[in-house]
C-alpha cells in the first residue's frame, strides 16, 4: 500500500507533498509507485479539488472521508477552518486510520502557522515538519 | 568589526522559501564561516533546543494577558503605524492589516482546540455567531454586545461592541474623529470570514450614545457571492 499526501493552499497552490508506504503488516514504510504513476498522482488529487469544492458546502465536518475515486485509487480529504486542503491519495479504505493522521498533521500544520514568519499559502520547507508529518504515516497508516 | 558581525549574524531569518517570502531583507549579510559553528546557531532551535512542533498548542490556553501591557504594545503599534501613513483611511487599513494576520492564525488556532467536534461554517450566521462568541470570548473573555442585521442592505451585518477592549486607553483628538481604532479588531473579524470563505469588508465606526461613549459597530459587508451562495443554499 503507498500513499501520496499533499497540501494544497487557498489559492488551490499546492504548499506541501509527500509520499509514503504503510508501515502496517510489515511494510517498510516505502512507496511503491511505478514512475509513469508519480505524474499522476498529482493530477488524480487535483482533479479531486473540484468535488472537495462541492462537497464542502454540504457536510460542515473536517474531515470528508473519501472524495473522490481513480481506477482502483481513492482520494481523502481533510479541510481546515482557514480553507487548506489535506488530500491523501490510498488503495485501501482505511477511514480511522486516516483521519488520526490527518487530525495529527491539523496540529503540525497549525503550529506552523503560529511561526510569525510564516503566512498562510507560503510553502512549507521546514524539514522537521516534514519528518513529523512521516512520523505521523508510520504510527497510524 | 568583530562585534558587530557577532551581533548581526542573530538576524539572519529563517525563510523557508525566499522566493515566496515577499519581505525577505536582501542587506543581511550572511554568516560568516570564521564564525565558530556554535555561535552560528540555527534559528529554527530556541535555547531549549525544542523546535515550535515540539510545543503544545494548548500551552496558553487558559492564561490570561495583562492588560497594561497590552495597552503598551498597541499603543506603540498605533503610533508605528502612523508615522508611516497620510490619512485617516490610511492608518485605519495598517491597522486593519495587523489584525488580519492575527485573524488567520486565530481561527484555525480555535477549531483545531475543539477537537473531533470542530465543525466548518457554512453559513453567514453561523459564522458570525462563532465571531460574536467564540472568537470574541477568546480574545476579551467576553461575547460581543451584539449582532444586527441591516434593515436596508442584504449583505450587511452589525457587531456591537458597546466598549471595545483595544479602545480603553485611547483617546482619539478632535481633528482625527473619523478614527476609531477598533479597525484592528475589525482586521480580526475581517481574516475569520476571510478564513471561512466569507470575503467582505469589516470597518469599525463610532457610534457614541449618552451611556456608552465608546460604543463600536463594527459594519460587515460581504461580498455578493457570498450573498448568492446563501440563497442557492436554502
Amino acid at each position: 500500500m503507498s500513499f501520496y499526501f499533499a497540501i494544497v493552499g487557498t489559492k488551490d497552490n499546492p504548499i506541501y507533498e509527500a509520499e509514503f508506504g504503510t508501515s502496517k503488516q510489515g511494510g517498510d514504510g516505502v512507496a511503491r509507485f511505478r514512475e509513469e504513476q508519480r505524474s499522476m498522482n498529482q493530477f488524480i488529487v487535483h482533479s479531486s479539488l473540484d468535488i472537495v469544492e462541492e462537497v464542502q458546502w454540504a457536510t460542515p465536518t473536517m474531515y470528508m472521508k473519501c472524495v473522490d475515486k481513480f481506477n482502483n485509487l481513492q482520494v481523502s480529504c481533510f479541510l481546515t477552518a482557514g480553507n487548506i486542503k489535506f488530500l491523501l491519495l490510498h488503495d485501501q479504505k482505511a477511514d480511522d486510520a486516516i483521519r488520526q493522521f490527518f487530525t495529527d498533521v491539523y496540529d503540525l500544520y497549525t503550529k506552523t502557522l503560529m511561526n510569525p514568519f510564516y503566512e498562510v499559502d507560503m510553502r512549507i520547507t521546514s524539514g522537521v515538519f516534514d519528518g513529523k508529518v512521516k512520523q505521523a504515516a508510520k504510527k497510524y497508516l | 568589526m568583530q562585534r558587530g558581525d557577532s551581533l548581526n549574524s542573530p538576524f539572519v531569518p529563517f525563510s523557508p522559501n525566499p522566493s515566496i517570502q515577499q519581505g525577505t531583507p536582501t542587506s543581511t549579510p550572511p554568516l560568516k564561516h570564521t564564525l565558530s559553528s556554535s555561535t552560528s546557531s540555527n534559528l529554527r532551535y530556541s535555547s531549549s533546543r525544542k523546535s515550535i512542533y515540539d510545543r503544545h498548542l494548548n500551552r496558553s490556553q487558559r492564561s490570561e494577558l495583562s492588560k497594561a501591557s497590552f495597552a503598551f504594545l498597541f499603543g506603540e503599534m498605533v503610533q508605528y503605524a502612523q508615522k508611516r501613513v497620510n490619512g485617516i483611511a490610511d492608518l485605519e487599513k495598517k491597522l486593519n492589516l495587523h489584525g488580519y494576520s492575527i485573524g488567520q492564525r486565530l481561527l484555525e488556532l480555535l477549531l483545531w482546540r475543539e477537537g473531533r467536534s470542530a465543525k466548518r461554517e457554512t453559513r453567514i450566521l453561523g459564522i458570525l455567531q462563532f465571531i460574536t462568541t467564540t472568537v470574541y470570548r477568546s480574545i476579551f473573555n467576553k461575547p460581543a454586545d451584539g449582532l444586527e442585521k441591516s434593515r436596508d442592505n442584504e449583505d450587511e451585518y452589525m457587531l456591537i461592541d458597546n466598549d471595545p477592549m483595544v479602545n480603553s486607553y485611547i483617546s482619539v483628538p478632535k481633528e482625527m474623529s473619523q478614527l476609531n481604532c477598533a479597525a484592528f479588531v475589525a482586521g480580526i473579524i475581517e481574516a475569520v470570514l476571510d478564513g471561512c470563505l466569507f470575503p467582505g469588508r469589516v470597518t469599525a465606526h463610532s457610534v457614541p450614545t449618552e451611556q456608552l461613549p465608546a460604543k463600536t459597530v463594527f459594519l460587515i459587508k460581504f461580498d455578493e457571492s457570498v450573498i448568492e451562495r446563501e440563497s442557492v443554499l436554502g
